[in-house]
């Protein structure tokens, strides 16, 4: 926190933890924090990344004849596909008018982008799920499957993109990196979905998935936060740094329990159990990105020093 | 359209944005060195535009400024600042280390060149005039709340029990009609100025002159510079101190510039994505 000077120089300046002084009006925020709901737009973040690489997993286990699997990664696309639509209209002031987020085509809004992206996805992930749990029209159904493969790896890095394209400090202060680490804790939650209801027998690729998928989330992590600056500090401390810590042990225990399943005495329940573990580790890291944005636009220093550094960078 | 012998100094937006023949961009030039804190245009702008009160009236021992920030129902914010400076009068005397220099200074919405909030608005609610101005339509907002997140200088807001959101039209349904912004109406002391954004870059470097020939060196104009991160503002100021010392940030910049790279990034962690199960199932013979 910072240290007020004298009452007369409230307004005028505070000084950091760090020494490094900074002015700001009565220590109130610059940019406005966000008024999404963390739990809507959190959870949006996680449920879109796990239906969209749910898709490519069951795409893959069509094609290598592994069924169970593939339903698996169908259902899991159609839930988590279905709820986060859910969650971000519940997020929105006016529900009743999600609509009219296709009422123009806005290549300069990701958020419009990625509803002509949901648009697309969600009734291929539909078809996909709906054709394999029925039986029906299953030519139909793997060209559903295939579809949403082609489209589910966007959905899932598409809002890294969308928080990034912010004035929130933490978020755009990561748009390089973040999409990668997005894209790897997509692939744990998928394959977390995976382990958790396809048999031992198809689930060696959803095990390999959760190792290649956590290292690649853990790695983007550490080097967003190395390249960020001061404002990873957002993601080291309070809320958001206690779910990303979460999220890290949540994730390194599901990782090393997915390769260990396959050998284990109880490889059923070792992998439900790593799944599950997956799983929260892909939603708390969700949330714990989430707060890292709250928490670096209430407090101006995460505005106002990185700006004066790029002024001076500029002058010099 | 600007006529003549000089050439446009402020981006002509309007033809950016698709208008053929328009009027010339309409703006507000804040001079702050002649705010006298009276919230005159706090007060006009919520008569004029029917603003509801933002919440419980509360002290908040911010110097006189109890409205603490620009809000979905607060259009016009006078910022107060106390500050110990020594302050001399232009001719008078030097002042002493115990004398108090109080900054007032109305904030409003910046009308941004390039705007934020515009380019993130998914439904198109948000749209340039023809005078350059950025205005939302309410009639198409769902509230999304993009826009907030996306204004580097926090002025749009949601208003919660409505769930749309809001913040200055430079008064759209006056100036359409001739008239002048109702904060620019009610200024006794002529701090807010309307007019062509031209004419008003003009009067203010002359202002800063002035000033600076009176012993005023810390006087300087902001969101002015079209070179900027937002390409210039279409409502500018003349302040005093350090743009952070009135709550506005020293360097906004529209996050969209970034949008190109971020889409390329956002690609190649998708085919990324790809590979990786790609290799996860390679990795994986078939135990049955």
């Amino acid at each position: 926190m910072t240290t007020r000077e004298s009452a007369g120089d409230r307004a005028a300046g505070t000084t950091g933890q760090d020494g490094r002084r900074f002015a700001s009006y009565y220590d109130r925020h610059v940019v406005k924090p966000p008024v999404w709901h963390e739990r809507y737009v959190g959870g949006y973040l996680y449920l879109g990344g796990l239906a969209g690489a749910s898709s490519v997993l069951a795409a893959g286990a069509e094609l290598t004849g592994r069924p169970r699997l593939a339903r698996a990664g169908k259902v899991a696309a159609l839930t988590g596909i279905s709820l986060s639509a859910a969650a971000l209209i519940a997020d929105l002031g006016r529900p009743e008018r999600f609509v009219n987020m296709l009422r123009t085509f806005k290549p300069t809004s990701p958020m419009n982008m990625g509803s002509w992206l949901l648009a697309a996805y969600g009734p291929l992930a539909g078809a996909g799920a709906v054709t394999d749990l029925t039986g029906r029209f299953p030519a139909a159904g793997r060209a559903a499957c295939y579809g949403a493969a082609l489209l589910g790896p966007a959905v899932a890095t598409y809002t890294a993109v969308l928080i990034g394209d912010t004035a929130v400090p933490a978020w755009h202060g990561g748009h390089r990196e973040m999409p990668f680490m997005f894209a790897g804790s997509a692939m744990a939650s998928a394959a977390g979905a995976a382990l958790l209801a396809a048999p031992a027998a198809e689930n060696a690729p959803a095990r390999h998935a959760a190792v290649l998928g956590t290292v690649l989330e853990l790695a983007a992590g550490r080097l967003m936060r190395r390249r960020m600056g001061m404002v990873a500090e957002t993601y080291e401390r309070g809320r958001a740094g206690s779910l990303l810590r979460a999220a890290e042990t949540l994730g390194v225990l599901g990782a090393a329990g997915a390769l260990a399943a396959a050998r284990a005495p109880r490889p059923r329940a070792i992998a439900a159990l790593s799944g599950a573990a997956l799983l929260a580790a892909s939603a708390c890291l969700r949330l714990g990105v989430f707060a890292a944005g709250v928490a670096s636009a209430e407090d101006p220093r995460y505005t106002v020093v990185p700006q004066r550094e790029r002024l001076s960078a500029a002058a010099s | 359209m600007t006529t003549g012998e000089m050439a446009p100094r402020a981006p002509q937006v309007q033809e950016e944005a698709g208008y053929p023949r328009h009027p010339p961009r309409m703006g507000f030039f804040t001079d702050t060195s002649v705010c006298i804190g009276c919230k005159a245009c706090e007060v006009a702008c919520k008569e004029w535009n029917r603003l509801p009160a933002d919440g419980p009236f509360e002290l908040t021992g911010m110097s006189f400024d109890n409205t603490t920030q620009l809000s979905a129902s607060t259009w016009r914010h006078v910022a107060f600042i106390e500050q110990r400076k020594p302050v001399r009068a232009p001719g008078g005397p030097a002042g002493d280390q115990q004398d108090l220099r109080w900054l007032m200074a109305s904030d409003v919405c910046k009308h941004c060149t390039d705007a934020a909030c515009l380019n993130v608005c998914p439904t198109g609610s948000l749209f340039r005039t023809e005078f350059g101005t950025v205005v939302v339509q309410d009639d198409v907002c769902n509230g999304c709340g993009y826009c907030v997140s996306a204004c580097p200088y926090g002025v749009i807001d949601k208003r919660e029990d409505d769930g749309r959101v809001f913040k200055c039209t430079l008064c759209y349904d006056r100036i359409g009609d001739g008239l002048i912004p109702a904060c620019a109406k009610a200024c006794p002391t002529e701090s807010i100025q309307y007019g062509p954004l031209d004419e008003l870059l003009e009067r203010a470097e002359a202002r800063l002159a002035d000033l600076h020939g009176d012993g005023v060196p810390d006087a300087r104009l902001y969101g002015n510079d079209p070179a900027d991160g937002v390409r210039g503002n279409g409502a500018f100021f003349l302040l005093l101190d350090e743009p952070e010392v009135y709550g506005l940030p020293p360097a906004p910049r529209d996050a969209t510039r970034d949008l190109p790279a971020m889409w390329a990034h956002a690609a190649v962690a998708a085919v990324t994505l790809v590979c990786g199960i790609a290799v996860a199932f390679a990795g994986s013979r078939r135990a049955g």
